[in-house]
């Protein structure tokens, strides 16, 4: 098991609000990177209560792969499906350029 | 006579008796909430036309003699996560504003198939995160009891409009307490069911290890007849239980805890939990005791490690899930100032942060930590084995009592703005309720009376093993006609009127 650091600096939001593509202002920056220490350090009890001989658990209940017959079922119209977006064109998602230019 | 006072049950059986019409119960609480969810704000939106004309077809339906459902007619309000076709879904969120679902959640499609008129949509915590209602874009909603209160959260639309008469059914979710603790805070009544006993198809997801759906009423009978509707498998949730659901209306319906082994969690009383809530919880549980339960303490060691494990669980599931918030698909997407030709990831990242709120965004980034490389095991797999230990706890509890007993929050409402400074704050007030979603089992909660120091509406919790769902209605059911006949009527006739604007 690795050893965390015990705090997290304001470059480590940055990079973690990189992560999730989240362009946090600064003064978001400055107020997360102030508050998160005190949740982190609260969170981290969770290290000391189970050993290596303990499970995980990641649903309450078994879960298995649910399988149905291979029949056609009706489905979203493509207007339907696309009422929603920012932006369609040619029954399509329109979305900006994938590719960055640098 | 107000049809806005009724119990569900109650307006079921007038309008199966022709006494009342669907349309007029649907217009006396459409009128009930233009009078009062100015002050409340209960709802993000209302569908008077809809309800009106599902109104009229029931009305029509039951002249012409035809075998309806037993709540048919009978006006309902849902929390703002569960997707309704042609209706606004917005999660409380502003990146969600103005997103109209093509599609309906199961829970909407059951309660559209029995033929409930379905009110409007009501206020949340974005996304459901808080206990509060205050991270809401679309502003706080107020307690009924005290409007300068939070009515809790995140489901504080729904246990509002329910308390304020605005409706006398509601669906909430509960990912760590949404439903119940509202309800605790409210006066009302609140379940979370079994994990897998309610469809979760149609949920904007927040933790989907945690959520459940559940009753949002203010009675015991009300929860389990919406209970009943709500629930069973559904082939369309690969963790629905497919198995018979728990017989939770004629459990109601029994109300009977003699003989009855009930636990009281240990570490749930005493330090944290305000005067009033203990002295309260103690007379309720000694109501039980007098008609004939048998009264043990239990402990839950592991609930020191829960509340920690609960939140890095529930931000790490969601970080995952509120990626699918991309503004490609649906939702608003806003490019970032000044970028000639921005990318698509350069959009993304600029409509989330213009979309998502404060906590939303904390938890995004607190979950995004726990999931990281070099964190993973430290933090989400040791979460991961709390939840062992707690289900092994739960279990050894439950061989030695039937259903477990505790107060559903440690303190009553609090004035809005006194936590939203500091989050960890908020977040211990959970330590009660977050156990059950842990867990996967069933929790019920319902008022036993204010406190002596504010006035204030108290809450106790039941909790039962995983699919024994039924024991909870029983034993809140025995409860809740304890104390009715103890206070003269019901808990909400202890209310405050509130102002009614014309």
């Amino acid at each position: 098991m690795s050893e965390p650091a015990k705090g997290i600096s304001r470059a480590d939001v940055s990079h973690l609000a990189g992560l999730a593509r989240i362009d946090l202002s600064e003064a978001e920056l400055d107020h997360f990177a102030a508050e998160l220490p005190a949740i982190l350090e609260h969170v981290a009890v969770v290290q000391q209560a189970a050993g290596d001989d303990v499970e995980a658990m990641s649903h309450p209940v078994p879960v298995n792969n649910v399988f149905r017959e291979d029949v056609v079922v009706p489905c979203l119209t493509p207007e339907a499906a696309l009422a929603g977006a920012p932006a369609s064109e040619q029954q399509r998602f329109l979305v900006p350029k994938i590719l960055g230019e640098d | 006579m107000d049809l806005t006072r009724l119990s569900a049950a109650e307006l079921a059986a007038k309008l199966a008796g022709k006494e009342v019409s669907s349309v007029e119960a649907t217009q006396a609480q459409l009128d009930r909430i233009a009078a009062v969810d100015g002050d409340i704000n209960a709802f993000l939106h209302v569908d008077a036309e809809g309800a009106l004309a599902t109104a009229a077809d029931i009305d029509t339906r039951r002249a012409a003699g035809e075998g309806l459902h037993g709540l048919a007619g009978v006006p309902i309000a849902v929390k703002d996560i569960v997707a309704t076709q042609g209706m606004p879904t917005t999660c409380g969120s502003k990146i969600l504003d103005g997103w109209i679902p093509p599609y309906d959640a199961t829970i909407t499609q059951r309660i559209k198939a029995a033929g409930l008129p379905i009110l409007g949509k009501t206020n949340m915590d974005e996304f459901a995160m808080g206990s509060s209602t205050e991270h809401s874009a679309y502003g706080p909603t107020r307690n009924p009891w005290d409007r300068d209160r939070i009515p809790g959260g995140s489901g504080g639309g729904s246990a509002a409009a329910v308390a304020a008469y605005e409706a006398a059914l509601a669906i909430g979710t509960d990912t760590g307490g949404s439903i119940r603790q509202p309800g605790a805070l409210t006066g009302t009544v609140g379940v979370k069911p079994t994990y897998g006993g309610v469809s979760r198809y149609g949920l904007v997801a927040l933790a989907s290890s945690l959520d459940q759906a559940g009753p949002v009423t203010r009675t015991v009978l009300d929860a389990a007849l919406l209970h009943e509707l709500m629930g069973g498998h559904d082939p369309r949730d690969s963790t629905s239980i497919d198995a018979p659901a728990p017989l939770v209306v004629a459990a109601a319906r029994r109300a009977d805890v003699k003989g009855l082994k009930i636990g009281i969690v240990k570490e749930l009383a005493g330090d944290g939990f305000q005067a009033g809530v203990s002295a309260r919880f103690d007379e309720a549980v000694e109501l039980l005791t007098s008609a004939g339960a048998e009264v043990v303490e239990v402990s839950l060691p592991s609930l020191e490690y829960a509340l920690a494990a609960y939140y890095l669980v529930m931000p790490s599931e969601a970080s995952s899930n509120l990626a699918r918030f991309d503004a490609m698909r649906y939702g608003v997407r806003v490019p970032p100032a000044g970028a000639d030709d921005p990318s698509a990831e350069q959009v993304m990242a600029s409509s989330r942060d213009a979309g998502f709120g404060d906590e939303v965004k904390r938890r995004i980034i607190v979950g995004t930590y726990a999931l990281s490389s070099g964190y993973y095991d430290a933090y989400y797999g040791s979460a991961q084995k709390v939840r062992t230990l707690l289900a092994r706890d739960f279990a050894s509890a439950f061989e030695q009592v039937d259903v477990l007993v505790s107060p559903t929050s440690p303190t009553t409402a609090w004035p809005l703005g006194a936590k939203l400074d500091d989050p960890l704050s908020m977040y211990l007030q959970d330590v009660a309720t977050i156990p059950a979603n842990l867990a996967g089992i069933p929790g019920l909660s319902l008022p036993v009376g204010v406190a002596e120091e504010d006035g204030l509406p108290v809450g106790l919790q039941l909790l039962a093993p995983q699919q024994a769902d039924d024991r909870l209605y029983n034993a809140g059911a025995a409860l809740e006609k304890l104390l009715e006949d103890r206070w003269g009527g019901p808990m909400l006739a202890q209310a405050p009127d509130l102002e009614v604007a014309r």
